[in-house]
């Protein structure tokens, strides 16, 4: 066994030569390594730096509570309701969520829509996502689930918020309602709260006109999250700012009343503070109830509104469009006086001709001798016909548009209407015809082209009781900043002028033969002046008129003319002024000058405006208090 | 080393003469390597002990049990034990082939009662020691001649074939790669070496360009199929996110944030290297690398000592071997290769890599100790 072999001395020097060539080739690889190190790390270190930050934080948005809306008088209108609500916890179940479910329904009821839902989330989110079995619970049904809580693995108690609307559907069409983000709107607004799940922005009324200001500013919680976006820890809150309370001129009590009073006639009324033309009540009835919209409304509920005749989605107090009637001839009056027409006499015979055309009057026996209050006081309809023809429609539509008609009155309410002031331009621009002076005649009985809003009407009658050039408002003060009131003008109608329209109105009501005294306010001191009004809404057609105009109560509701009544109280020193409209109210016991009675009773009884405000105008800016009294 | 007594030069030593004549700075950086990767496994474990970081201190003692026993018995019976263990490595490779096509899919290893025993891992040191054992038998013109470089094409093609299909791209490349180094260590002539080296660098990049891109990805994926394209495309931006937000000195033991919060996946095995570029940025990597050029310098000197070409072979081959793992895997966890399922040694956790390293290393410190043992060239079972 020979131990050394001489052949071995070439193998060890081959051996060790090509052992070096390794040995380099080892190095030069080594160095590629390290070189690779120093470019990732030192080279591109601060890149990958931002990467890992990226990766490992995430930013949640938190919601901001939706600020409060509150009366005059501070009480809460909307405000944030706790939400008692169950959410599972898919991973941390035992079994399956199905099983899960079961558990629950012994405790709670569960729909089997709602276990539809809460099994398709559950499919479609990452197991550690809460999902929500059910919310708005009752304090015993979340009670009853904390009791059995040991028992239920995966189910979490939770205390959410949500909007509530205390007085349901009383003030629906102010406040308006919360609900989902739609997709369009997503796309028209970037704030990213829109994205956060279950996120709800005004949709109607106030919560939308101030939406921006009552949504507040999200604030942002970075948390640091695994691969899996479970957040593993919370590494900073930024809180964001709370939505601003913002303050209505709204009388909550008196809304109440004239809420109950318009009751489920499709009607509209707005009673106004005529010296400043803050709204106290605005009401549009039948309403909906606003709490509906944060549950979801179904689809069966959803027709049910939009196929009532009643148009409960409506708010017919700012979007419903009227033929004025009479109510407009309190306005004729003050354009007529204006025109000089204050000792124009008529011989009223119930009817009027012009051209081949008869105007008939709405007494078809006639008024006889017929003056500018009689005129009013009985709203005889061919006094103003004469009234018109002599003012021409260029005056009549100079006059409306001074006392706010035709155009928007800019409550702070979204979907609020024009209304229609006719005139030669108008005419020609809408239907390419010249103007008719047959139409002159039928505008100046508040018939034909023009249209008006309850709250234009409500509008004249402040202005006319005040002789200020009032506009309405409902809110006083948004968040820290009041409304800015402006030093009101005088209306630009001479003070004879106002004295005799109030002296007509006051007619109306409190003298025999006026065509509203049967519903005055006997109360004294607290006597209102009004004017009453009939829209027809159907042609009644010349052998009709002949024949006797058939009765409303004989007519199918959709036929009736619609009842408008207009009025202010007290009629010395006059405080409160009130529209009311009831649509195919015109029957004979006049429930728009009941409904009106009642509720500038109602408002001189109580007088809000007597009543402190509580109003933070200390703390808020710009407030400047205006209007005379 | 020379001025110390050889207890060596007899040729037989007892245990107590063995334990004196271990390479201990070797074993230093070993365990030194090991304990850097427990407490990684304890760093990406969010700072829990389990469940990583306490098994992987059982697979280290273990691991350091075996090296021993391996440095101490003579490298006559490895030798000895070259070929018989070269034909278990292979049966176990059809077997594992066999149980895995009728049992559960893609199974590299076969349950040997508490062990994984996974055959791939030791193929590698049992390739390295038949080849040794052979290469010994041959002087320099026998190396080159066809028919006796025959023998080692084969004893390197089956194993490479048995795991390719398992599939395994990984650990067959590095079979390859073990075979090729030690038959160029041995002497193989240049005349085969360059021919055969430009063929193959110029075949591969022209074999791939004829091929489309879903074909290189459906042959990336059928070789690698745990590491579908996204899949692999999300692990190697990821562990470039980890490495590079290290910096230069990283963002401190038990804060990277790649790894504990899941980003990485694989981060305690494959790709632990990037938690340790996160939390102690490019000091760190390059010490680590440095510890790993330590344990490769002291690979190379003890084969340059050995006095058989047998044990020079085994100790620069299992050298090699390591050095292999660190490049592919270090080159993966940093994006300059794809996806391969390669540990890195020592750090990585898992029990049969860490006791194949191990046994590796003890075959190493076995050479060391019987560094002065001459072996005839001729030689049949020899004692």
């Amino acid at each position: 066994m020979p131990l050394f072999d001489p052949k071995d001395k070439s193998r060890y020097a081959i051996f060790t030569r090509r052992t070096l060539m390794m040995t380099g080739t080892m190095t030069a690889v080594f160095a590629v390594l390290g070189g690779r190190l120093y470019q990732l790390e030192v080279l591109e270190g601060d890149q990958f730096k931002t990467k890992s930050e990226e990766n490992r934080v995430s930013e949640r948005l938190v919601a901001p509570p939706r600020g409060r809306i509150l009366d005059r008088f501070g009480v809460e209108l909307a405000n944030n309701r706790r939400n008692f609500r169950v959410l599972l916890i898919p991973e941390q179940v035992t079994s399956s969520v199905r099983s899960a479910l079961d558990e629950i329904s012994r405790i709670l009821f569960l729909p089997d829509r709602q276990r539809e839902r809460v099994l398709r989330e559950v499919n479609q989110n990452k197991p550690f996502v809460p999902v929500i079995v059910a919310e708005n619970l009752s304090w015993e049904d979340f009670a009853r689930v904390n009791l059995h809580l040991p028992y239920l693995a995966g189910v979490q108690p939770d205390v959410g918020q949500t909007r509530a609307y205390p007085f349901a559907d009383e003030l629906a069409h102010i406040l308006g309602y919360v609900a989902a983000v739609s997709p369009a709107e997503q796309a028209a607004e970037p704030d990213p709260l829109l994205e956060l799940p279950g996120f709800r922005i005004g949709k109607r009324g106030v919560e939308k006109e101030f939406e921006t200001q009552i949504r507040g500013v999200a604030g942002v919680s970075r948390v640091e999250v695994n691969a899996y976006g479970r957040v593993v820890r919370e590494l900073s809150r930024e809180t964001g700012e709370a939505g601003s309370d913002v303050y209505l001129t709204i009388d909550h009590e008196l809304q109440h009343f004239v809420a109950q009073r318009l009751g489920t006639e499709s009607a509209a009324a707005v009673v106004m503070d005529v010296t400043n033309g803050d709204v106290l009540a605005l009401a549009s009835t039948p309403a909906f109830d606003p709490n509906l919209f944060n549950v979801g409304v179904s689809t069966a509920q959803w027709k049910t509104w939009t196929s009532d005749d009643h148009t409960p989605l409506i708010n017919k107090a700012v979007a419903g469009l009227y033929p004025p009637g009479s109510t407009i001839k309190p306005a004729m009056a003050l354009a007529a006086v204006d025109a000089g027409l204050e000792k124009l006499q008529v011989f009223c015979t119930g009817a009027i001709t012009l051209g081949n055309h008869e105007f008939h009057c709405w007494n078809k026996h006639g008024h006889g001798h017929v003056d500018l209050h009689r005129g009013i006081v009985a709203s005889c309809d061919v006094f103003f016909y004469e009234v018109a023809r002599r003012l021409g429609i260029d005056r009549i539509e100079a006059a409306a548009h001074r006392l706010a008609f035709g155009a928007q009155t800019g409550i702070e309410l979204p979907g609020e209407k024009a209304g229609v002031v006719p005139g030669r331009a108008w005419k020609e621009a809408h239907y390419g015809v010249p103007w008719q002076q047959g139409e002159t005649l039928n505008t100046g009985i508040g018939q034909g082209y023009i249209l008006v809003t309850p709250l234009q009407l409500c509008t004249l009658a402040a202005r006319i009781a005040s002789g200020n050039a009032v506009f309405p408002r409902i809110t006083r003060i948004i968040g820290r900043t009041a409304e800015v009131r402006p030093e009101l003008d005088r209306l630009a109608f001479s003070d004879d002028a106002l004295a005799a329209v109030r002296s007509g109105m006051n007619g109306v009501t409190n003298q025999p033969g006026g065509t509203a005294f049967a519903w005055r306010i006997a109360q004294p001191g607290f006597e209102m002046a009004g004017k009453t009004g009939t829209a027809q809404v159907r042609v009644i057609s010349r052998e009709e008129h002949y024949a006797g105009v058939r009765k409303n109560q004989s007519l199918p509701w959709k036929l009736r003319d619609h009842a408008l009544f207009i009025a202010f109280a007290p009629v010395t020193r006059p405080r409160y002024a009130c529209a009311v409209i009831v649509e195919h109210g015109g029957l004979p016991e006049h429930p728009q000058v009941q409904m009106a009675r009642d509720i500038l009773l109602y408002a001189q009884q109580r007088d809000p405006l007597k009543l402190p405000t509580a109003y933070p105008l200390s703390a808020a800016t710009a407030a400047t208090r205006s209007g005379k009294a | 080393m020379t001025t110390r007594p050889y207890a060596a030069f007899r040729r037989t030593l007892s245990f107590a003469d063995k334990f004196q004549e271990f390479h201990w700075p070797l074993l230093l950086v070993i365990v030194v390597v090991s304990c850097i990767g427990i407490a990684m496994l304890y760093s990406v474990a969010g700072g829990h002990i389990s469940p990583w970081a306490s098994k992987q201190m059982l697979h280290v003692s273990v691991g350091l049990v075996l090296l021993t026993a391996a440095a101490l018995v003579d490298i006559r019976y490895w030798m000895n034990f070259a070929y018989p263990l070269y034909g278990v490595c292979i049966l176990l490779l059809i077997a594992v082939e066999v149980v895995g096509h009728t049992g559960l899919g893609a199974q590299r290893w076969i349950q040997l009662g508490p062990i994984q025993l996974q055959p791939s891992e030791l193929m590698k040191i049992a390739l390295v020691l038949a080849l040794a054992r052979y290469l010994h038998g041959l002087d320099v013109e026998q190396v080159s001649k066809p028919l006796r470089l025959l023998v080692p094409l084969v004893m390197i093609g089956i194993p490479a074939a048995l795991v390719l299909k398992q599939p395994n791209l990984g650990t067959a490349i590095i079979l390859a790669m073990d075979g090729a180094c030690l038959l160029f260590l041995a002497g193989l002539s240049w005349w085969w070496i360059l021919p055969t080296g430009t063929a193959v660098a110029a075949a591969v990049p022209i074999v791939w360009q004829f091929l489309h891109d879903y074909q290189k990805r459906r042959v990336l994926t059928f070789l690698n199929p745990q590491n579908d394209a996204l899949g692999a495309g999300w692990n190697i931006s990821q562990a470039e996110i980890a490495i590079g937000s290290g910096g230069m000195t990283g963002k401190g033991y038990l804060h990277g944030t790649q790894g504990q919060l899941n980003f990485l996946p694989e981060k305690q095995t494959d790709f632990i290297v990037t938690s340790i570029g996160e939390e102690f940025g490019l000091l760190g990597c390059i010490a680590l690398l440095l510890l790993y050029a330590a344990i490769i310098g002291c690979g190379i000197r003890i084969a340059m000592a050995a006095r058989s070409q047998f044990g020079r072979l085994v100790a620069l081959g299992l050298t090699l071997n390591f050095f292999f793992y660190i490049m592919i895997n270090g080159a993966m966890v940093m994006g300059l290769i794809p996806v391969v399922g390669i540990p890195m040694p020592l750090l990585s956790y898992g029990g049969t890599a860490m006791l194949t390293v191990m046994f590796g290393f003890g075959i190493l410190m076995s050479v060391h100790v019987h560094r002065q043992v001459e072996i005839p060239r001729h030689s049949g079972i020899i004692l």
